[in-house]
């Protein structure tokens, strides 16, 4: 079988286990700052499908691809260490603030960079937003058959795919045509480990802009191997129309956040004893809530 | 006006329980709207599907009816729906947040160059006003979703790039028919003239769906365990005492990671919403992510040994004690009392 073109988005995201209400900006965006980052763990499911496909099908090339702020790198980096082949930076203060029809624009304008591509994934959903929809609107703007929630890819030829989906209620197998999109459910297998090798050969990969003006010996050294700079395309390299990206890019917009606060109501305490317990179990019937 | 739409899911010749619910939370946004609602069910054999639809007080139902159009697939229900939204331009558009909806939905907005807001819980109807453009937007639709794991819950509005599009957590509208003998139009839509042989590439090779047989949505009941139950044995007390009083056994998520109960009785965000007539909550602490999908429940009671535990304060009665004291005594007290 001929070698497979995979490119997978990637997303770094926020820490969503440990949020707190100063982690937003007054005008209601969240304050990336503020949080602590991860690889987003739905996006390392993926990851994991494409190196296995990747082991399956040789030569295959598994190329990361992620829009994000400066320190996104960090995922690439990553990913390198995991077995992927190529990684690409979005990035752009202009970028910024855009929602998933602005997103999906722009990772399509640069997945259309590419020379070619059979499969195109990513993981079912974000934690910071629980959306899922860049996949299906990414599939949508490359006029390509989407597979959502794949669990397993159960066989793969030249020209067709046939994958295993997760739906809320059971199971589905299907085929597609390639090329196509699929979004990777975290009922999938985990992500293998970084490897000690491509950690020695990768940790010096680094975008353009991550390099200090003075740092003579990164210089050097991505000058003699070439493959550790990592590209990074803004929104001139990608061809995109400023007034499709990021905020103003963005149909949907954050009219107001409320940090939830519990209701309070006046309960009545009881302790566990046979008197406290009787009274309640009485009231409980009494109302016809049980009984 | 422009219309409030919503796109039901129907398989076997049944619209999905959480269709109803958006028909039902989609009249109450056409009234305030004062627009029409209408409908689009895609599927096989649809005869007189209409009559599940309009005691919704759904105005004009768009019928897809074809052997190919069910089970659902992407692209053909994705053609259909784009034609017509693009032909009937309502203002709102809903979806369930179901593997269905969440499907459909983005590859439409991605059609339509429209907002969409993913896993609603909350619509409303509301103004806003743009500074920059010093205009005020009136009757917007409010799509306020939980974001950023539960801890906050965010009102997403979309004033320029129409239709506004949301999809909703399932289980958490209530079902409410309007009217038993409405009257809908009916229109019969030439599937042949929209879709065409590239819809169909994708190819259904095996399904197998799951008939659950937990149905926390609609019990009454739940006794419902957390972390603090300690032990998959000690969760038998639970279910001593939710089988004697008819309900069914609900767990937080850190009781199911704890692998103390099953995943599909995991009621909170990532599990499922309920509103029973009564909720025990035992050795529950009251995360956020655990209360958005109980804190309707109409009396709730908190078993918990921590008096400072975040859940007493949704809770009618606060047991402070050890349940696997409390909840025996419950037992045995229901059956000297019961009638």
């Amino acid at each position: 079988m001929r070698p497979l073109k995979i490119v997978v988005l990637i997303k770094q995201v926020p820490d969503t286990r440990h949020v707190g209400p100063d982690a937003m900006k007054p005008d209601g965006t969240v304050n990336r700052g503020k949080l602590d980052t991860v690889f987003n763990p739905d996006d390392l499911h993926a990851l994991e499908l494409a190196l296995n496909l990747k082991d399956r099908v040789p030569e295959t090339e598994v190329t990361v691809m992620t829009m994000g702020p400066r320190r996104a790198a960090d995922i690439i980096r990553d990913s390198f260490y995991r077995g992927a082949d190529n990684g690409i930076m979005i990035s752009d203060k202009r970028f910024g603030g855009a929602d998933t029809l602005a997103t999906s624009y722009t990772l399509v304008k640069a997945i259309q960079k590419l020379p070619a591509y059979d499969i195109i994934m990513g993981g079912r959903q974000a934690i910071d937003g629980d959306t899922a929809q860049v996949g299906p609107q990414c599939a949508e703007k490359l006029n390509i058959p989407q597979v959502t929630y794949v669990e397993e890819v159960i066989s793969i030829t030249n020209d067709e795919v046939v994958a295993k989906r997760r739906l809320s209620k059971g199971v589905e197998t299907v085929s597609s045509p390639l090329p196509c999109l699929m979004t990777v459910h975290g009922a999938s297998p985990a992500c293998r480990s970084k490897e000690a090798k491509r950690v020695m050969k990768y940790k010096y990969a680094r975008t353009n802009s991550e390099i200090r003006r003075n740092d003579e010996f990164m210089k050097e050294l991505h000058a003699k191997r070439p493959y550790l700079t990592i590209p990074e395309w803004g929104v001139e390299d990608i061809d995109a129309e400023v007034t499709k990206i990021g905020l103003p890019g963005s149909p949907t917009k954050v009219k107001s956040v409320e940090s939830i606060v519990l209701t309070a109501s006046e309960a009545k305490v009881l302790s566990e004893s046979d008197s406290d317990i009787e009274g309640m179990i009485k009231e409980l019937i009494e109302h016809h809530t049980i009984g | 006006m422009k219309s409030v739409f919503v796109y039901c899911e129907v398989e076997n010749q049944k619209v999905a329980d959480i269709s109803q619910e958006l028909l039902s939370t989609g009249k109450k946004l056409a009234t305030k709207l004062d627009c029409p609602l209408e409908a689009m069910v895609f599927g096989s054999q649809l005869d007189e599907i209409e009559n599940q639809v309009s005691p919704y007080g759904v105005d004009k139902i768009y019928i897809a009816d074809d052997k190919r159009l069910e089970p659902y697939r992407t692209l053909p229900h994705s053609s259909l729906a784009t034609y017509l939204l693009k032909q009937e331009d309502p203002q709102i558009v809903l979806f369930g947040a179901t593997s269905v909806g969440r499907d459909l939905a983005p590859r439409l907005a991605s059609a339509l160059n429209c907002g969409l807001t993913a896993d609603t819980t909350i619509l409303d109807i509301g103004d806003h006003f743009v500074k920059k453009e010093k205009k005020e937007y009136k009757d917007l639709l409010y799509a306020i979703r939980p974001a950023f794991g539960g801890s906050i819950m965010a009102n997403i509005i979309n004033w320029d790039q129409h239709p506004q599009m949301a999809t909703v957590r399932e289980g958490v509208m209530k079902k409410e028919v309007f009217d038993e003998n409405y009257k809908s139009e009916i229109v019969q839509v030439d599937v042949n003239s929209i879709v065409n042989e590239e819809d169909f590439v994708v190819k259904i090779i095996e399904r197998h769906i799951e008939e659950s047989d937990v149905n926390l949505k609609e019990a009454p009941i739940i006794v419902a365990g957390g972390y603090g139950v300690g032990s998959k044995e000690n969760f038998e007390y639970l279910e001593e005492l939710a089988k004697l009083l008819g309900g069914e056994v609900g767990g937080s998520r850190a009781a199911v990671d704890a692998g103390f109960i099953d995943h599909n009785r995991q009621i909170g965000q990532t599990g499922t919403t309920v509103r029973p007539k009564l909720y025990i909550a035992a050795g529950i602490s009251g995360a956020i992510q655990h209360t958005a999908g109980m804190q309707d429940a109409s009396m709730i009671i908190s078993i918990n040994i921590d008096p400072e535990a975040p859940i007493n304060s949704l809770a009618d009665y606060v047991i402070q004690g050890d349940l696997g004291v409390v909840i025996p005594k419950m037992i045995k007290f229901y059956k000297a009392n019961a009638k």
